[in-house]
C-alpha cells in the first residue's frame, strides 16, 4: 500500500467515523441522559440518579399514557392482522376485474387518510359517529390509515401460497377454517407478524390522530403526553423528557427483537424450499 | 375399494367452454386407469370433477355404490397427489402424513401409528423428522404418497405423478407407483400428457380431445388399434404413418403408385373412397430391391433411435417413416421399397379420421 492510499484510507474511515458518531450521538443522549442529574441538551458525562424516574412516576399520566398507546397499538395491530389477511386473501383467490388498480388505488389513498390533509373530514365524521374521546375511534382511523398497505403487502404472501395446498387439504376433508389455521396461516405468518410488528410501530409513533380525536388526558397515549413536559417557566422539562423518551422506546425494541427471533422479517411472500 | 361411473359428465366453464363434453366411462374396482391427451383436453378438468375440487355442470360421478357428484371432495373417499405434491413446508415429513388423519379425527397415537407404517412401506423411515424443502424431489413424492395412503381411501387421484421428476428418476417412479398400485389394489386414476407413461403404466385408459374420450382401451389396443387418426398420432413414440389414398379396385393409389390393399379391410371400402393409410413405422420392412405391391421410395434422412434408426423416405410429395434394426440402415439416397407388416395396416376414412372397420368408434366416444 502506498503511503498515498495509505492517506487515502484513513481520510476515509476518519469521515464515517464523523458520520457514524453525528448519528450515534442522539441515541447517545437518549441511553445517558435520564441518568442525569443536570440533564442538558448536550451530551455530557452523567451524574448518575435514579431521580429522574421517580419524578417521571409522580406525573399521574406517564404510565397511563404508555397503557394507552398498548392499547391503541395492539387494538390496531389486532384490527389490521384480521381485516388484512382475510382480505388480502379474497384479493389473492378471486378474480375481480380491475384487481390490480384496486389495489395501487388504496395504497395512494393509504397515504390521505390518516394524513394531515383528511384531518377535518375526519375529525367531523367521528363527531357525528360520537367517536370523539374514545379509543375505539383512534383505532377505527389507525386501522382505516394501515390497512391498504398491509392489504397490499400481505396480497404478495397470499398469492406465494400454491392454491394446491388448499386443495389438498380440501381433498382430505379440511374444512375453510381448517385450511386456513392450519396450512394458509402458518405459510404466511412471516408476512403477519410483519404487519403487526409494522403497525404498532406506526401506531406508537402517530401523534396527530390520538391529539385530535382525544380530549380526556387520561386517555392519551405516550406520543401526546410527550409534548406537555414543560416546566411552569415554558422551557422544556429535560429531565422529564429524556426519561420518558427512554421507556418510550424500550417497548419497540424489545418488540422487535421478540418477533424478529421467532418469526422473522419479510416484505415479500414465497415459500423458502 | 370401489368402481367409478361417470355417466354423461360434462363441465361447462363461463364462456360456453365445454371442458368435459357427455362424458361416460366406467373403471372397473382395482385398476390402474390413465386419462392421456394434449394440454387443454380437458383431462385435469375430468380428474378434479371426480375430486369434487370442480363441479359437475351435469352428469354424474359414482365411486362405489354412492353417487358423490354432489359431495364435497372430503366426503368421497379419495386421495388425490397433486403435480406439486403440495406438501405442507411448515410441517415435518410426519405430520405432513398424519394431517389428514387429524382432519378426520384419529386419535394421535393411531395418527402416529399409521404415518409411521406408511412411511415405512413407501422407505422414508430416517426422514420422518425432516422438512419437505429438506427432501429431494423423489422424496417428495414419496411423502405425498404416503399421505395419500396412510387415510386408505376407495381411490387414488394422481395429478401428473411424474412430470417434476428428472428423466432418469422418472423412469423409477414409473416402475414404483405400477408395483404400489398393484400391491394396494386401490383404483387409482391418474393424468398425464407423456403417451409412453401411459402405455408404460396403465391398465387402461383413455385417450381424450377437446373434453371427449376418443378411445378408451388397454396399452396394446390403443397402440395397435388406434380407432381414429387423433388416436393413431397421438399414440407411438414416433408417430404413425398417415398417408392420403384412394381406394382402385382391390389396391390402393398412393402417391401415384400402386400398393396392396390388405384383404381384411377390402370389404369395408369401396372403389374409389378416399382414405388414410396409417401404418407405424415399427409395421414396416424395407428392402432395398424391388418388391411386388411395396411402396418405392427415396431414402432421405436416416435418424439413430439406439437399437433401431428411423428411416425416412420420400415417394413423391409423402414421406414415409420406417424403423430398420441397427445396422441395416439404407444409404442415403438410394431406392428403397416398404411392404407393411400383414394386419398391421389400418384403413380410416378420409372425411371423419374413422377406422372404416370400426362400427365401435362410435359406441366408445
Amino acid at each position: 500500500m502506498s503511503p498515498r492510499e495509505m492517506v487515502g484510507r484513513i481520510g476515509f474511515y476518519t469521515l464515517v467515523a464523523l458520520a457514524t458518531a453525528f448519528f450515534a450521538l442522539p441515541m447517545l443522549w437518549l441511553v445517558s441522559t435520564p441518568f442525569d442529574a443536570q440533564p442538558g441538551l448536550a451530551l455530557a458525562i452523567p451524574d448518575p440518579t435514579l431521580g429522574n424516574f421517580s419524578e417521571l412516576l409522580d406525573n399521574r399520566y406517564a404510565l397511563g399514557s404508555l397503557l394507552n398507546s398498548i392499547l391503541l397499538a395492539v387494538g390496531t395491530a389486532l384490527l389490521v392482522v384480521a381485516f388484512a389477511a382475510t382480505a388480502a386473501y379474497s384479493l389473492s383467490r378471486v378474480r375481480i376485474p380491475g384487481r390490480d388498480v384496486l389495489l395501487y388505488l388504496l395504497l395512494l389513498l393509504s397515504s390521505i387518510v390518516t394524513g394531515t390533509a383528511a384531518m377535518v373530514p375526519i375529525f367531523l365524521l367521528m363527531f357525528e359517529l360520537g367517536l370523539i374521546d374514545s379509543r375505539v375511534g383512534v383505532v377505527l382511523v389507525l386501522s382505516g390509515g394501515l390497512l391498504p398497505a398491509a392489504i397490499f403487502i400481505l396480497k404478495d404472501f397470499m398469492d406465494s401460497v400454491p392454491k394446491s395446498y388448499e386443495e389438498s387439504a380440501r381433498v382430505f376433508g379440511a374444512s375453510s377454517f381448517q385450511i386456513l389455521k392450519d396450512v394458509v396461516v402458518p405459510v404466511i405468518r412471516p408476512g403477519l407478524s410483519t404487519i403487526s410488528v409494522w403497525t404498532i410501530v406506526n401506531v406508537w409513533g402517530n401523534f396527530l390522530v390520538p391529539f385530535i380525536l382525544l380530549r380526556d388526558a387520561d386517555k392519551q397515549p405516550a406520543a401526546v403526553l410527550m409534548r406537555t413536559f414543560y416546566t411552569e417557566g415554558g422551557s422544556p422539562n429535560l429531565e422529564l423528557i429524556s426519561t420518558f423518551s427512554l421507556l418510550f422506546s424500550v417497548p419497540v425494541i424489545v418488540m422487535y427483537l421478540f418477533v424478529n427471533r421467532k418469526y422473522g422479517f419479510r416484505f415479500y411472500g414465497g415459500i423458502k424450499s | 375399494m370401489a368402481q367409478i361411473d361417470l355417466v354423461n359428465l360434462s363441465k361447462v366453464y363461463p364462456g360456453d367452454v365445454r371442458a368435459v363434453d357427455d362424458l361416460t366411462l366406467t373403471i372397473p374396482d382395482g385398476e390402474f386407469f390413465a386419462l392421456l391427451g394434449p394440454s387443454g383436453c380437458g383431462k385435469t378438468t375430468l380428474l378434479r370433477t371426480i375430486a369434487g375440487l370442480e363441479e359437475a355442470t351435469s352428469g354424474s360421478v359414482r365411486i362405489g355404490d354412492r353417487d358423490v357428484t354432489r359431495l364435497p371432495p372430503g366426503k368421497r373417499e379419495l386421495a388425490m397427489v397433486f403435480q406439486d405434491y403440495a406438501l405442507f413446508p411448515h410441517m415435518t415429513v410426519v405430520d405432513n402424513i398424519s394431517y389428514p388423519l387429524k382432519i378426520k379425527g384419529l386419535a394421535k397415537e393411531d395418527r402416529l401409528d399409521r404415518a409411521v407404517k406408511a412411511g415405512d412401506e413407501l422407505s422414508l423411515d430416517g426422514l420422518m423428522e425432516r422438512r419437505p424443502s429438506e427432501l429431494s424431489g423423489g422424496q417428495q413424492q414419496r411423502v405425498a404418497l404416503a399421505r395419500a395412503i396412510a387415510t386408505h381411501p376407495q381411490v387414488f387421484l394422481f395429478d401428473e405423478p411424474l412430470s417434476n421428476l428428472d428423466a432418469r428418476l422418472r423412469l423409477e417412479a414409473r416402475t414404483f407407483l405400477k408395483r404400489l398400485q398393484r400391491d394396494l389394489g386401490v383404483t387409482t386414476v391418474f393424468v398425464t400428457h407423456d403417451q409412453a407413461e401411459a402405455l408404460a403404466m396403465a391398465d387402461r385408459m383413455a385417450v381424450m380431445q377437446s373434453g371427449r374420450i376418443r378411445q378408451v382401451g388397454t396399452a396394446r389396443e390403443v397402440f395397435q388399434h388406434p380407432v381414429n387418426t387423433f388416436v393413431a398420432n397421438f399414440i407411438g413414440s414416433t408417430p404413425m404413418n398417415l398417408l392420403d389414398a384412394s381406394v382402385r379396385g382391390d389396391a390402393l393409389d398412393v402417391a401415384g403408385q400402386r400398393v396392396d390393399l390388405p384383404e381384411d379391410v377390402r370389404r369395408h371400402v369401396t372403389d374409389g373412397q378416399e382414405v388414410v393409410v396409417g401404418v407405424r413405422p415399427e409395421y414396416l420392412t424395407v428392402s432395398s430391391s424391388a418388391v411386388d405391391g411395396g411402396l418405392q421410395g427415396v431414402v432421405a434422412i436416416v435418424e439413430n433411435l439406439g437399437t433401431a434408426a428411423l428411416v425416412t423416405l420420400e415417394a413423391d410429395d409423402l414421406s414415409v417413416a420406417v424403423t430398420v434394426p441397427d445396422g441395416e440402415e439404407p444409404p442415403i439416397g438410394a431406392d428403397a421399397w416398404v411392404t407393411p407388416v400383414p394386419g398391421r395396416v389400418l384403413i380410416y376414412r378420409r372425411e371423419d379420421g374413422e377406422l372404416v372397420d370400426a362400427p365401435v368408434a362410435a359406441a366408445v366416444g
